[in-house]
């Protein structure tokens, strides 16, 4: 006990010392900024950071892309260069109907999507909520979702041809099966304190449907439906390299047959350009529509 | 009418049954529960408490046995039973005000408005229990912008609203720390003196379930039974300094080492200090 006394009463003094000297003259250690450290698992990065890494992760590989054509390491008639695919893109826009191509291709995509969306979500909610629902069709829906899609396309274009209501059926059966089966994962993982408060507090089933789970499950929902569109654009080409005559698609496929790389290239990034977008905007969504929904 | 119990759980058995093992969580279960009344429930981990709450609330099934209400057998859940859960029961989507208020957009409720004096005392009940909770500067806030502790007290605010004769509760405080926990006692007490509501309190805090209630009833596992219960000696007004009082570590001590007795698991001091001896 006393040397405890003794010991601060002999520290005290020289810290009120430092403190009354200029701050220039101070031993204390001054704060200096700290390096912010990169390689913590799960660490934290400031958003200048993810920014500019971000921007690197695109230009690199284009500054690669560049290089290798610039300097002939690749055969321009395989591997075109930036400027040339650039150059293709223009001519597309101003005379090859890129405008159209790139409108249809949408339309299709956001009309399987759309249809099988609409159907998707609310099975899929019937499946998570309640467990015959679930025993009856989630062994059949897992089933059929291996099934590769494009498998269907000789068989859909035996039963519905090959016009429109085709390639929208192949997108629809690329997405519809697994959009299900996330909805429902999704369903099931509202936490069950939400839904037996509201049955303690008297609600029926279909109240707890409408009021808690599809409430509840609405960022998640919109999570689900932002992965699957991805996959809708993949579905997409593959309906319309077979049966079209318009599209992305269809015209990455006819510059194939005229060897025009630089316009394969050019509908490759348009669609990844557009899906790129539409993700961004399924997130902007996801951020004005569920405020509350913090991480 | 007058004597009869609140809760009446007459022989009531569980068996969870499983593929390879059934598990008897409860077995002839025998308990009345007067009206008004708070009764703590404490016990080794596995002695049923929460399932025998959650039976009294109709969220789960019974094997055997009986639950009478009023003297009305318990058939699924119902607006005249409450629960506050322990944790992720509130509403994320809805603003603290709204979270209250739920029970007003339920079919259940909304049938039994009559007029707008109706609506406005709803509306002025709803305002009572936000400023009971201390919760008036949060009315418009999402759950995901409160502390635990005030997580927990618009829970609270929300099971209260529909006006529950009963109140249950599972081990609500279990995720607080300790000074929440205290404050949040103290606001229970007070809130049962008010509502005049009978509480039923599952909690694997002994210093808790004294503190709170009227009855301890301590239940033992394997298979999940009452082992027995005690009546605290403390007035219905409490304060946190009867904590210290002899009567209360008395009876702390004797419901910790039955707890101990019951449990099936003890550390065998002897054998830890041979182990530590050899070494």
């Amino acid at each position: 006990m006393s040397a405890h006394q003794s010991i601060e009463s002999s520290v005290q003094p020289s810290v009120k010392a430092t403190e009354k000297m200029p701050p220039v003259a101070t031993s204390r250690p001054i704060p200096v900024a700290r390096k912010p450290r990169w390689w913590v698992i799960r660490g934290e990065l400031n958003p200048h950071a993810v920014w500019m890494l971000a921007t690197l992760g695109f230009v690199l590989p284009f500054l690669a892309w560049w290089a290798g054509t610039a300097f002939g390491v690749a055969d321009p008639l395989f591997m075109p260069g930036p400027l040339a695919v650039i150059k293709r893109l223009g001519q597309w826009w101003s005379s090859e109907g890129l405008v159209d191509d790139a409108l249809m291709s949408i339309y299709r995509v956001m009309a399987g999507f759309v249809v099988s969306a609409v159907l998707a979500i609310p099975l899929g909610i019937y499946i998570g909520a309640y467990r015959p629902v679930q025993a009856l069709l989630e062994p059949l829906t897992d089933f059929i979702r291996y099934m590769p899609a494009v498998a269907f396309i000789p068989l859909v274009m035996l039963w519905v041809g090959i016009d429109e209501s085709a390639k929208i059926l192949i997108i629809f059966l690329g997405t519809f099966f697994q959009m299900v089966l996330m909805v429902a994962e999704d369903v099931r993982r509202v936490p069950m304190a939400q839904i037996e408060a509201a049955q303690t507090m008297g609600a029926t089933r279909g109240e707890i449907i409408k009021k808690v789970i599809f409430p509840s499950v609405r960022p998640a929902l919109l999570d689900t439906l932002r992965i699957t569109c991805g996959w809708a654009w993949t579905y997409l080409v593959v309906a319309e390299l077979v049966a079209s005559n318009s599209g992305l698609g269809y015209a990455i496929l006819k510059a194939q047959r005229y060897m025009q790389t630089d316009k394969i290239f050019a509908g490759i990034l348009l669609i990844g350009l557009i899906g790129l977008l539409t993700d961004q905007a399924f997130r902007w969504i996801s951020r004005r529509a569920f405020p509350w929904n913090r991480k | 009418m007058s004597d009869m119990p609140k809760i009446r759980i007459d022989q009531v058995g569980k068996t969870f049954v499983g593929k390879q093992r059934s598990v008897h969580a409860l077995d002839d279960i025998r308990l009345d529960i007067q009206p008004n009344e708070f009764v703590t429930f404490v016990g080794a981990s596995g002695c049923g408490k929460s399932t025998l709450l959650r039976i009294i609330a109709g969220l789960e099934t019974l094997s055997c046995g009986e639950i009478l209400l009023d003297g009305q057998p318990v058939d699924g859940p119902g607006v005249d039973r409450a629960m506050v859960f322990q944790h992720y029961s509130l509403y994320p989507w809805l603003s603290v005000m709204n979270n209250i208020k739920f029970c007003r957009q339920l079919k259940v409720i909304s049938d039994t408005v009559r007029n707008d004096a109706d609506i406005e005392s709803a509306s002025g009940r709803a305002d009572a229990l936000l400023n009971l909770m201390g919760l008036s500067a949060f009315a418009e806030a999402f759950p995901s912008q409160l502390s635990g502790g005030m997580q927990q007290r618009v829970a609270i605010a929300r099971a209260l609203m529909p006006r529950p004769a009963t109140l249950l509760m599972d081990e609500p405080f279990g995720a607080l720390d300790a000074q929440t926990r205290e404050v949040m006692h103290d606001l229970i007490r007070y809130v049962h003196r008010l509502e005049k509501s009978t509480i039923l309190f599952v909690t694997h805090d002994v210093e808790e379930a004294i503190y709170l209630g009227g009855r301890v009833v301590l239940m033992a596992p394997r298979p999940g039974r009452i082992d027995s219960i005690f009546e605290v000696p403390l007035p219905a007004v409490r304060h946190q300094d009867m904590k210290l009082s002899p009567e209360f570590t008395e009876l702390k001590r004797k419901i910790l080492v039955r707890i101990r007795e019951t449990s099936g698991m003890q550390t065998d001091l002897d054998q830890l200090a041979r182990l530590s001896a050899q070494e």
